[in-house]
């Protein structure tokens, strides 16, 4: 619109020029500005609606009385501090979240020292046992969570499940008619081993990716020099895999301090308090006591707890990214 | 010389390694697959070969009467119908305005774009124990308690910031030079994305729905809590409270287990090699 005229400007407006020439860069550039927020905003709307939104009100809610009777009045009573008050000064709460540490450091441990050597023992198999070991592993990846569930329920079923049969046949104790959620060591193990399961697979064939990308003739001339496999890892691999480890193990940290649907689903949507990792006992205060203040001042907790963690997450991932 | 034979003791211990890797992979794979195996060789089980003190590991003889059972349960097709639409509701809106997004992030450098992929990745890991809560609330004070609307909603919140990371990786894998080239001929950079980065980029497009899907088919608490009638619920909850309508029916339940999975397994097959390292995209470089 603009450019054609430019030659029959009147000399008269040549003592302006700078006026003129600012204008009309800054509408060049706000048209050069412009479409990459305007591709954002529709994303943005939507994460203002389904996440800012709520995240405001789980915030807005701990600070009040939200029971049954302000559910159906659609309104909470404000009553300060009052929650937070009550969960901290509980011994039960501090109960769970110690539990809920432990839990998540078993869970993550197990995890990445299994899926770490899992994926170190698929860079050294032949290519066919390879393909056989990686489809198992996609296939148990792929297998959805509340379907793994109910595998293990029945695997470990104290009358006619599997793992009671094979267990009392391997001479590892009587089995027969053993209920492995009398006692919640034994029930969180069987839990601990629905978790790692399922979290196996993504973090071995992530970590054997990695490992893949590792430059062989660093790995050969460490082993020529005599070095042993344990060197090897900790000198030459690691410190070159360290981004995606610290990427898996941040992950699987999240992932498992926020377990919730494995105690539910598999105690059958009563766990007894001794099972209430962090997230189980806000679900239950808040869905089956109804009192959502409280459960909200729990999951407002955790969702701090979290944050810390995801600083690292998020940093690495940036920072990768930014690679690229 | 000592080099060379260091060389050759390599390449020996190297070959008795693989055999002792093979072995011992065997023996994960037996251990890693078996719960999947079990699902799958009890759903072909007769009852009476289900319920032994001594377990079956072969169906022999096998029979379709657990899927019979299983499909023909109350409200299994109307569930299976739900989480269809809502699945198809979430991954059609999810893709839509996630490229958009996708294309900003990639295509273009601006102010805020570092804090927006942090938000987009940070946003993710918001436990969904948490979110539950308000938007529980939420849905109760706008009526949307029970009604499949509000699961899609729900969903939007993990869905669309995944699709928007995941496209970006494809986006990105797509060369800049062919838009340019395309837009010293021409082309408006509209033109140049519609033209040549959306037919290049279609499967990436594809595979990130098909991870959107089974990400969306997976998800259990947010429809459990949000839907509270059995013929508004999703396959998830249907398969979850399976057990507690009367007493637990394994046969049955592990033909319904292997029906819910078997759409994952498929699409998951199909398009794992793609998407996978979507999580942790570009930190493989190492």
């Amino acid at each position: 619109v603009s450019s054609a005229p430019r030659a029959a400007v009147p000399a008269a407006e040549l003592s302006a020029p700078s006026a003129r020439r600012r204008r009309r860069t800054r509408a060049e550039s706000l048209r050069a500005v412009l479409p990459p927020y305007l591709l954002l905003l529709p994303t943005i709307a939507v994460l203002v609606g389904v996440l800012a939104w709520p995240m405001y009100w789980l915030g807005r809610i701990s600070f009040e009385r939200y029971g049954l009777r302000e559910l159906i009045a659609h309104r909470g009573t404000w009553t300060g501090l009052d929650n937070y008050r009550h969960m901290l000064g509980s011994a039960e709460f501090w109960r769970i979240v110690g539990r809920t540490v432990v839990f998540t450091a078993v869970n993550v441990g197990l995890t990445m020292i299994l899926a770490t050597l899992i994926a170190l023992l698929l860079v050294r198999m032949g290519s066919i046992m390879r393909l056989v070991l990686s489809v198992g592993l996609i296939w148990v990846w792929a297998t959805p969570q509340i379907v793994s569930i109910a595998i293990w329920q029945w695997m470990v079923d104290f009358e006619f499940g599997v793992l009671n049969w094979t267990l009392t046949q391997l001479h590892l104790g009587d089995f027969i008619h053993h209920n492995w959620f009398d006692n919640p060591v034994e029930g969180f193990a069987v839990i601990t081993a629905v978790v790692v399961w399922g979290a196996i697979p993504f973090v071995a064939i992530t970590v054997y990716a990695a490992l893949s990308q590792v430059p062989q003739e660093l790995v050969e001339a460490a082993e020529i020099d005599g070095a042993t496999p344990w060197k090897v890892f900790w000198r030459v691999t690691y410190p070159l895999l360290k981004p995606i480890f610290i990427i898996l193990t941040s992950l699987s940290i999240i992932w498992d301090f926020q377990v919730l649907q494995q105690v539910w689903v598999m105690l059958e949507f009563r766990p007894s308090t001794e099972y209430f990792l962090i997230a189980v006992y806000s679900f239950v205060e808040s869905f089956r006591v109804s009192q959502y203040g409280l459960g909200a001042a729990i999951a407002v907790v955790m969702v701090f707890l979290m944050l810390i963690v995801s600083f690292f997450y998020v940093r690495e991932m940036v920072r990768v990214s930014e690679i690229d | 010389l000592s080099t060379v034979a260091a060389y050759f003791d390599l390449r020996n211990r190297r070959k008795r390694q693989r055999l002792v890797a093979n072995a011992i992979g065997l023996a994960v794979f037996a251990i890693m697959v078996f719960p999947t195996y079990w699902m799958v060789n009890t759903a072909f089980k007769p009852g009476r070969d289900i319920l032994t003190l001594t377990p079956k590991f072969f169906p022999s003889p096998w029979t379709l009467a657990n899927f019979d059972e299983a499909v023909h349960r109350d409200y299994f097709w109307s569930n299976v119908k739900n989480s269809v639409i809502v699945v198809s509701v979430v991954v059609v809106a999810s893709l839509v305005i996630g490229f958009l997004a996708a294309l900003a992030i990639a295509r273009f450098s601006f102010y805020g774009r570092r804090a927006f992929i942090a938000v987009i990745i940070g946003v993710q890991m918001i436990p969904s124990a948490a979110l539950i809560i308000p938007l529980y609330i939420l849905f109760a004070r706008a009526g949307q308690v029970d009604h499949l609307s509000g699961v899609i909603i729900a969903y939007l919140t993990f869905v669309l910031p995944f699709t928007v990371w995941t496209l970006r990786g494809f986006v990105m894998g797509i060369p800049r030079e062919l838009e340019e080239a395309a837009m010293v001929d021409g082309a408006t950079r509209m033109g140049a994305f519609i033209r040549i980065l959306v037919p290049l980029i279609a499967p990436g497009l594809v595979a990130t729905s098909i991870f959107a899907f089974v990400q969306a088919w997976n998800e259990f608490i947010f429809a459990y809590v949000l839907l509270s009638s059995q013929e508004h619920q999703t396959l998830t909850v249907w398969l979850a409270t399976f057990t507690t309508l009367r007493g637990t029916d394994w046969g049955p339940l592990m033909a319904a287990a292997t029906l819910t999975s078997l759409p994952v397994v498929v699409f998951f097959a199909l398009v794992q090699r793609r998407v996978a390292f979507g999580l942790t995209a570009g930190a493989v470089r190492g």
